[in-house]
């Protein structure tokens, strides 16, 4: 009981402290870094309340290709950012009352709201199976279709990303399947008759 | 005893820290998106919890969702900000106004 609370404690506040350096950090770079830490941190607290598969998932697709996705354009792009935090302190005000009441609302709403006593975080267990199995079984059968349109968001996402950031150059040669097929020269369509082969 | 509550509050900490952070880097489009990305974390969190003190695993389905439109959000949105930069050769959030609105 208090191993667990201990845990509790360590993942939320590195996740929330990790999630400030996010916004705060002064190098993108480090941005990036850091979200990955809060991440990590997340995939931590799924594990402590029995969501094993999506914690692994967050760590496989979030750290593993978005963040790396976003490391990416951060380094790629020659950005001045120093010139871009120019307004930083110019927004910290609305920004902190912004933030603040937002905050101070949520706490509200969960402090006025009682929790059924006694409840305890436990993973929705399906005739014993593990969260994967049970996750698999529900996902696979009842909700098929929306697990096919979550592939068919991914398939449009990355046809768009694709087709977004293609560019073709000038003056680079390239292979034209269609021309080389149309040419007259070498190609030469012959009628054969049955029974008589080409000679 | 750690309760739904306090789940709640961390993923109520995250959303505001996310929607801080959009305040405060208006004009860096990379740190917005970073921003969303730690909104929908919070979701995640929410949901995630949810399911779990309810006993119910349609919530992590549901989960499993937001994490998918999260990743296709963020390729979709960093392929925008990489074609604008080509085009504009910046990523100012102020300077995007080649719409006119």
């Amino acid at each position: 009981m208090f191993l667990s609370a201990a845990f509790f404690y360590l993942f939320a506040i590195v996740c929330v402290g990790s999630a400030f350096m996010v916004i705060s950090a002064r190098n993108p770079v480090h941005a990036v870094l850091f979200l990955i830490l809060a991440f990590f941190n997340a995939s931590g607290l799924f594990i402590m309340l029995g969501a094993e598969f999506l914690a692994m998932i967050l760590v496989v697709v979030y750290v593993g290709a978005v963040m790396v996705l976003f490391l990416f354009v951060v380094m790629m792009l020659d950005v001045d950012f120093a010139e871009l935090r120019a307004g930083f302190s110019k927004y910290l005000p609305i920004g902190a009352t912004v933030g603040l009441l937002l905050l101070v609302e949520l706490i509200f709403v969960i402090a006025a709201w009682v929790v059924s006593p006694g409840s305890s975080p436990q993973a929705p267990m399906v005739r014993g199976m593990s969260n994967t199995a049970a996750l698999g079984e529900i996902l696979y059968t009842k909700y098929v279709y929306l697990f096919e349109s979550a592939g068919l968001i991914l398939l449009v996402a990355m046809i768009g990303a694709i087709v977004l950031t293609l560019q073709h150059k000038e003056g680079v040669r390239r292979q034209s399947i269609a021309a080389q097929v149309r040419r007259k020269s070498s190609v030469e369509l012959v009628k054969v008759q049955s029974g008589r082969g080409l000679l | 005893m750690i309760g739904l509550s306090h789940y709640l509050t961390v993923a109520a900490s995250l959303f505001t820290l996310g929607m801080f952070g959009i305040f405060l880097n208006r004009k860096n489009v990379i740190v917005i998106l970073m921003s969303i990305e730690l909104m929908l974390l919070a979701v995640n969190l929410n949901l995630i919890a949810f399911s779990s003190f309810h006993a119910d695993l349609v919530g992590q389905v549901f989960a499993l969702i937001v994490l998918t439109v999260a990743a296709a959000e963020a390729a979709i949105g960093l392929a925008i900000v990489v074609v604008y930069f080509r085009n504009r050769r910046t990523i100012d959030v102020a300077e995007i106004d080649l719409l006119k609105g």
